[in-house]
């Protein structure tokens, strides 16, 4: 690889042995990824934030970059911990546990990471803007950078995109080269998509579709003519989840979809592989459940009043978490919805989520609307899940 | 023999080889406190990686497996080095957080499990001795 004299002085040590870790690990995958050169980002994602996945040697490693005098050189923000960093008693995590995970976010706060833990960094003022280099973890904020903004992103995992803030460069290989970006499969929607848990279920079927090839194709898709944020968001956590998809391409929805013709391979899905993703998702019966969550991503502040306005002056009876970024928490409150929804029971886990939380044990059956809260659930945490459109589903906290 | 191939970290190690034709999951496949691979179906499953000079194709499996070769290292039961035939993320941000030696673009297929191999992080080179040096 071609480096610049700045970079190859972080790589000989010359500006500490955590920039110079940093320097290692992209060089190893500009070296491994045929990159050139590197290039400038404006804006870092980092994962592997909840102690939960991290354990004591991550924790460790990210004290040793803390110490080693590791200082972002962009705008770095985090994925969701563990647990709500202020409310995490109410929400049944232990206290050895809080401490391990606030040591996590100190470390990252003494690197100057700003501390908000969310999966959606695009709504709350990580927002990079079309055609720009960034480097993002999290597989659905990556998708979503990716494909609705036109930003460029490789999929990065916690050390890689730690090594990007800490150097504010990324090697320049695969989705940052515009002849990555083109689309190799049609994928035709012949179904309406009215809700979340629509969205969800295409990106299952669309991801299962890419699965079947050894080199995955980046989908074009035709028939979705209209998307809101929270659709879009539900779609990219699938797809990104059950296909490993990056990027996908949405013809009338996101912005380098007229930059192609749709490719010759061609595939229609139906009304019938929808409902069969569905049913897929659907292991138990409503009444077994015990744990409702919304929020896998992050919800918006427009969610959150849906929340609030189905809630008001009623009971909640089952455990029901609404996970969100803090800054959306902050509006809610400021708008009062926070208290509508308090008053009636459900728990605000802010910073955190159901996939990464440590509930592994505590529950039995999710219900979200989330396609991928079902994989995580289901894989990592044993739970039987079931899927329903956003309004039941807070709805079945009321029975 | 002496097979050229290309650094992924820097480092030299001499150890027995212990090696798979089928990808690693180190996240869920290897058990960080044991050093045994764990994953089901797999033809080194129960096999101990620590010490050895683990040779085979590429990684796979979620990134934050990169965490568990830290671990491995931090608990005194890492590979001494490993060689791919072709590096991947996971495998690569692994060995440079915990400092273990690799290489890659090795024509994995000429070494067998048993041989004692030396392993060159600097230039890129493994050499292999027929059969093991006692």
């Amino acid at each position: 690889m071609k480096l610049t004299p700045e970079e190859q002085q972080m790589l000989d040590g010359a500006y500490g042995r955590a920039t110079q870790k940093a320097m290692e690990i992209l060089v190893a995958l500009g070296t491994i990824y045929d990159a050139e050169r590197m290039v400038p980002v404006t804006s870092v994602q980092i994962a592997g934030v909840s102690y939960d996945n991290l354990g004591e040697a991550g924790l460790h490693f990210l004290s040793e970059m803390a110490d080693g005098g590791g200082r972002t050189r962009v705008l770095t923000t985090l994925n969701p911990a563990g647990m709500d960093i202020e409310n995490w008693q109410a929400l049944g995590i232990s206290e050895e546990f809080a401490r391990s995970q606030m040591l996590v976010i100190d470390a990252f706060a003494r690197m100057n990471v700003v501390t908000t833990c969310s999966c959606t960094p695009y709504l709350i003022g990580n927002s990079p803007h079309f055609g720009q280099h960034i480097a993002w973890a999290e597989s659905s904020a990556v998708c979503y950078a990716n494909s609705v903004i036109g930003a460029r992103s490789n999929r990065e995992g916690g050390p890689s995109a730690l090594a990007a803030a800490l150097t504010g460069i990324t090697p320049e290989y695969g989705f940052h080269l515009e002849e990555n970006r083109r689309p190799g499969i049609t994928l035709e929607v012949k179904v309406a998509l009215p809700d979340n848990d629509d969205f969800g279920a295409l990106g299952v079927v669309i991801g299962k579709q890419l699965e079947r090839f050894k080199q995955k194709p980046i989908a074009y898709i035709l028939g979705v003519d209209q998307a809101s944020v929270e659709n879009l968001k539900s779609f990219c956590a699938s797809v990104a989840t059950y296909g490993g998809a990056a990027l996908f391409h949405m013809r009338g929805v996101t912005p380098e979809a007229d930059r192609y013709a749709p490719p010759d391979e061609h595939i229609t899905i139906t009304q019938a592989d929808l409902d069969a993703a569905k049913a897929a998702l659907t292991s138990a019966e409503s009444d077994e459940a015990d744990f409702v969550s919304l929020g896998c991503p992050h919800l918006t502040l427009n969610e959150i009043a849906r929340i609030a306005e189905l809630l008001k002056g009623r009971t909640v009876t089952k455990e029901f978490w609404i996970t969100t970024a803090r800054p959306t928490k902050q509006m809610a409150d400021m708008m009062g919805y926070t208290r509508s929804i308090e008053e009636a029971g459900a728990k605000f886990a802010a910073d955190t989520c159901c996939v990464v939380a440590p509930v592994k044990g505590r529950f039995k059956v999710l219900v979200t609307d989330s396609a991928k809260a079902c994989y995580y659930a289901a894989g990592k945490n044993k739970f039987k899940t079931i899927i329903k459109p956003f309004d039941e589903v807070v709805l079945a906290t009321l029975k | 023999m002496k097979f050229h191939g290309r650094k992924i970290y820097q480092g030299q190690a001499q150890g027995e080889a212990l090696v798979t034709s089928m990808g690693i999951s180190f996240f869920g496949g290897v058990d960080p406190d044991t050093s045994a691979i764990v994953e089901t179906g797999h033809e080194l499953e129960g096999q101990s990686i620590s010490g050895k000079v683990l040779v085979f194709p590429t990684g796979k499996g979620s990134t934050v497996g990169s965490y568990t070769l830290y671990r491995l290292k931090r608990n005194g039961l890492a590979p001494a080095a490993i060689v791919n035939a072709q590096c991947e993320t996971i495998t690569a941000v692994g060995c440079i957080i915990a400092e273990i030696p690799c290489v890659d673009q090795i024509p994995i297929d000429q070494l067998k499990t048993g041989m004692s191999v030396w392993v060159d992080g600097e230039d890129g080179t493994v050499e292999s001795y027929a059969g093991s040096r006692g």
